[in-house]
């Protein structure tokens, strides 16, 4: 492999105060599928704006295929931009928006207008040409605000949470569109957004941002089966957290005391020591429920949701834990009722220890 | 659910219901008349004036209490007069020429203003407000004065001068609330499309502001061509304006002259108000 096709030193951003970025590092392959995922307002706008060059860092260097981009203006950086509002020039029509680019690159006539037309093409929009971005629909507008950076032949794609304008189903035919057109161009592509599934369907490799910092990399069963801490744990996905004290360790497994009774196992982590305060986060698809497990409890609510039916069983302390079973069989048997005593049990493999 | 009201209350209900209903539509046609009412007293008040004026520029008795005839006399007097030619050849020199410049100097300062940082913004902010606040005739002896100062004649030169200096104002103010509204990420958007600073503003930015520019220059035109104050003070011989005129026409003694030539100053009024609405429909477009 060579150069990555983007890489982040030690980046930080501050406005004033406010520290948007806070020491972040990171390489993106090439023609990798990139995500930013965080809650909003953690950073990961103002880090596609820096790469893009419409935000200076306050500290650390950006690089792009191992040259520095500092002190080089947007305008002759090799990364195009699609917006969070897409941004498309009201004053011009379809053609005029995605031809603004090459225009500005000085590329021949002819030239233009075919790429002008293969870029249509390729969004699926061959017929809009001549129409005016206000007489287009939102998912329209996307597509457009898309083909105007792509016909650019860019080496980096960033995307600002493209498709959170869009409803919900033409997001999720998006997102497949989307995943399938990065792979037929081969562009890298940084992808931001605050929407784990999304994230986890579209991603290569995502990055976990929080309060201006990236708190885990890796690919989306990393991030999902093995999140180093509980604020990747809780955002990626449903987690259940039960809190104990590190009693025993033995080889894969540890032991962790809830109370003076119960001890659930978990798989071992190397940063856990006995009688350290940790959590154990389990999904809520890898507990099984029976007469009897490692911990008990109460069905509180039965929620039956299609594919899954979800149990809320509320533990001797007060805490709750979801449970989800898949339905496998045509007719849901009515194994539990509300109000039952249930066991929980679970892989130990599934369980992770977390320190922080 | 109504479907449990025994038939005879669901009968005095709806006769109930049925007489609240009269009385509401009484209400509310009582307001509709009183609104009515109001609102044709005030374009009465509006436009009588206005109607009268025209009717008595085709009036054949050079006294507005009687109505002897239709004529076209009054309007042939006015193109014949050469003292009203030339105020106007004058009124249209100073307003033409104003509206241009300050249009150019007002959009370049609201541009600046908008998308610059410096420190003495706030400064050349409130700068930018004070002739629109500033009495007319403050800011006439002002000038009168600063001419004096410079010992420069006063003329046409001094009255465009001057009218350039309140309307620039005029056209930053309104150039600026387009700017305003038009938020940087289209600037950004070109930059991103490898657009320099000069290619984004003239790309982008200028097409866009175009209405703002376009409504600005309709302003300050229609500023300049009735301004009286300023242009009183600042003129010197040879360099009567319209206004001017007709207020010594006025003077001496209202002849129909007068209302032959306001009906015409209408007129061209009435055709600038689509020019600005259609102005403002280009604006919505985009
Ligand atoms: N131009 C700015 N001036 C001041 N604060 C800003 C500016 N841009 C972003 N911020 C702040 O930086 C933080 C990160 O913002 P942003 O990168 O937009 O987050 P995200 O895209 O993840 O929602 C927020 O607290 C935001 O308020
Ligand atoms: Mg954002």
């Amino acid at each position: 492999m060579g150069k990555p096709a983007v890489e982040l030193v030690d980046v930080v951003k501050r406005f004033g105060d406010v520290v948007a970025v806070n020491d972040v590092s990171l390489k993106v392959e090439d023609g990798e599928f990139f995500s930013l995922l965080g809650p909003s307002g953690c950073g990961k706008t103002t880090s596609l704006r820096m790469i893009a060059g419409l935000e200076t860092a306050t500290e650390g260097d950006i690089l792009l295929r191992g040259e520095t981009m500092l002190g080089i203006p947007p305008f002759k950086r090799p990364v195009n931009t699609v917006f969070q509002n897409y941004a498309l020039f009201p004053h011009l029509n379809v053609e005029r928006n995605v031809s603004f680019g090459l225009e500005m690159k000085k590329i021949p006539k002819e030239e233009i207008e075919t790429r002008v037309v293969e870029a249509l093409e390729m969004v699926r929009m061959p017929d809009m040409a001549k129409r005016r971005p206000n007489q287009l629909s939102g998912g329209q507008q996307q597509r457009i605000a898309l083909a105007r950076a792509l016909v650019n032949r860019p080496e980096v794609l960033l995307l600002d949470e493209p498709l959170g304008a869009l409803d919900l189903k033409l997001r999720k035919a998006m997102q497949i569109e989307l995943k399938q057109l990065q792979e037929q161009v081969g562009i890298t592509f940084i992808y931001v957004t605050h929407d784990q599934e999304e994230a986890l369907t579209m991603s290569d490799r995502i990055a976990v941002m929080h309060d201006g910092n990236v708190l885990q990399i890796g690919s989306p069963e990393e991030i999902y089966e093995q999140p180093i801490n509980r604020f990747v744990a809780g955002f990626i996905g449903e987690t259940n957290f039960l809190e104990g004290t590190v009693n025993q360790i033995n080889g894969k497994t540890i032991d962790v005391s809830l109370d003076e009774h119960t001890i659930v196992k978990a798989h071992s982590n190397s940063s856990a020591h006995k009688g350290q305060k940790v959590g154990v986060a389990i999904r809520p698809e890898k507990i099984s429920l029976a007469s009897t497990g490692m911990i008990q409890g109460q069905i509180l609510e039965i929620i039956y949701i299609g594919t899954d039916t979800r149990y809320i069983i509320r533990l001797k302390d007060d805490t709750s834990v979801t449970v989800r079973e898949q339905n496998l069989n045509r007719i849901q048997s009515n194994k539990y009722q509300r109000g039952d005593e249930v066991g929980m049990n679970w892989d130990p493999a599934h369980a992770l220890v977390l320190t922080e | 659910m109504t479907t449990q009201i025994p038939p005879q209350t669901r009968q005095t209900q709806i006769k109930l219901d049925y007489q609240a209903a009269e009385y509401t539509s009484f209400m509310d046609r009582l307001k509709q008349w009183l609104f009515n009412g109001y609102a044709s007293l005030f374009y009465l008040f509006l436009y009588a004036p206005i109607f009268v004026l025209v009717l008595y520029s085709f009036n054949k008795s050079r006294f507005p209490t009687y109505w002897t005839g239709f004529t076209l006399e009054w309007y042939k007097i006015l193109f014949n007069d050469h003292l009203i030619g030339s105020a106007l050849k004058n009124t249209l020199i100073v307003s033409i020429s104003s509206t241009i410049i300050a249009t150019i100097i007002g959009t370049m300062v609201s541009v600046g203003i908008e998308r610059y940082r410096f420190r003495a913004k706030s400064a050349v902010d409130g700068l930018l407000f004070m002739p629109i606040i500033i009495p007319d005739i403050a800011m006439a002896i002002m000038l009168v004065v600063f001419y004096n100062l410079i010992h420069m004649d006063l003329g046409l030169y001094t009255i465009i001068i001057s009218h350039i200096a309140f309307n620039i104002s005029f056209v930053a103010i309104i150039v600026r609330a387009r700017m305003a509204s038009l938020s940087s990420t289209m600037e950004e958007a070109a930059s991103d499309l490898y657009a320099n600073e000069w290619n984004a503003f003239w790309r982008v930015t200028f097409p866009l502001l175009i209405p703002g520019i376009l409504g600005g220059a309709l302003f300050a035109f229609t500023l300049s061509l009735d301004d009286y104050v300023i242009t009183n003070f600042t003129s010197g011989p040879g360099s009567t304006t319209l206004p001017i005129r007709i207020i010594g026409m006025t003077r001496r003694n209202i002849t129909p002259e007068i209302n032959a030539l306001s009906t015409m100053m209408l007129l061209t009024a009435m055709l600038l108000v689509p020019l600005s609405l259609w102005l403002q429909r280009r604006e919505d477009m985009s």
